[in-house]
């Protein structure tokens, strides 16, 4: 077995952080990588934090997914590595005036 | 959106790990498995984040655990394991994340792998299953460095003694207890095979734990059979104070 250097996190570890931007959690939304089209949770992906920013990475190709990075007042993000972002909404409150389904 | 927690209790679990009880009046109900992150912020203005799991079950006094073990060169860690008093407010931000987390609607068999301090969103998973009156099977395999190390002891032991749908085995990697039965050393096959749910029941699997001890249980889970997508991982490693 090669040997590793275990930097990097789950998904989960950058959520705080794009709560900043996204209204909703990001760890449940399903990702397809742009480079090998692997469709993950997002919470799979392989976070380095170290960096000034943010970077998730694919955990099948380790392709960029998103970056992150603050400075001052302004977040940069970079959403190039996804072809697409599939959010779950079941766990968003519904309106209270919201009919329940019969 | 930060909200405000004052703490209302402190208690040592281990020689380097101390729960922080925190009330927040404007707590929306956790998920068991979420975390928070926390904001510490200097006079100078310099403010340094860290995410730490919740330890307790939901409840309707809006208070949140969290067990923080002391790192020796951590930036945050000390302080909050040592410096921070009861009565003192901190600003934190969640419940945050929805992946890692067990819901009190789930009624398969459980599987809870925890190495070290990676036990504390397994517990409060623990700990909101007893606090709905679950009877999903739970499974717990928590690995440490040593007897001395262990977070919740009683609560688990009392577990384990009266409720056998929790099961709970120790798995020791530096030091054993005397006439323990398996040596100190890293989970291997052979302890995945006797502790842990058969495969074939198709349990739901959390791993937290350092990063390395992730990757080594999840691919001793897959190689007995556990598909990749009942097993949910939640890592923390060298680049914060995490947990």
């Amino acid at each position: 077995m090669s040997s590793h250097t275990y930097d990097y996190l789950d998904g989960n570890a950058a959520a705080g952080e794009l709560s900043k931007i996204f209204a909703q959690d990001l760890t449940t939304a399903e990702g397809q990588c742009a480079h090998c089209g692997a469709r993950k949770r997002f919470a799979e992906a392989h976070v380095y934090m170290q960096s000034p920013g943010v970077v998730a990475r694919c955990a099948v190709c380790q392709n960029v997914l998103l970056r992150v990075v603050s400075v001052r007042q302004r977040v940069f993000l970079d959403l190039r590595g996804m072809t697409y972002l599939n959010l779950d909404t079941a766990h968003v409150q519904p309106s209270v005036f919201a009919q329940p389904d019969s | 959106m930060w909200r405000v927690g004052t703490v209302v209790a402190l208690h040592d679990e281990t020689a380097t790990a101390r729960t922080t009880t925190l009330e927040v009046p404007d707590w929306p109900d956790h998920v068991a498995g979420q975390h928070v992150d926390l904001r510490l912020t200097a006079t100078d203005g310099y403010s340094a984040v860290r995410s730490y799991s919740i330890a307790s079950a939901p409840n309707p006094q809006r208070r949140i655990e969290l067990t923080i073990e002391r790192l020796p060169n951590g930036e945050v860690s000390p302080y909050l394991t040592q410096e921070l008093a009861v009565g003192d407010r901190l600003e934190l931000r969640g419940p945050i994340g929805g992946w890692f987390v067990w819901r009190t609607q789930q009624t398969e068999p459980i599987q809870l792998i925890a190495g070290g301090s990676g036990i504390v969103p397994l517990m409060a998973m623990i700990r909101s299953r007893a606090s709905a009156g679950s009877i999903a099977p739970f499974r717990l395999l928590y690995s440490l460095r040593e007897p001395a190390a262990i977070f919740y002891r009683d609560e688990l032991q009392a577990l384990s003694d009266h409720d056998h749908s929790v099961g709970v085995s120790y798995a020791y990697t530096r030091t054993a207890p005397k006439d323990w039965p398996r040596p100190p050393g890293r989970i291997d096959a052979a302890l995945i095979a006797n502790a842990t749910w058969p495969s074939k029941l198709v349990p739901t699997c959390y791993v937290c734990g350092p990063t390395s001890f992730v990757e080594g249980a999840t691919d001793l889970l897959m190689a007995s059979g556990n598909g990749r997508d009942r097993i949910r991982t939640e890592r923390f490693g060298p680049t914060g104070d995490r947990k």
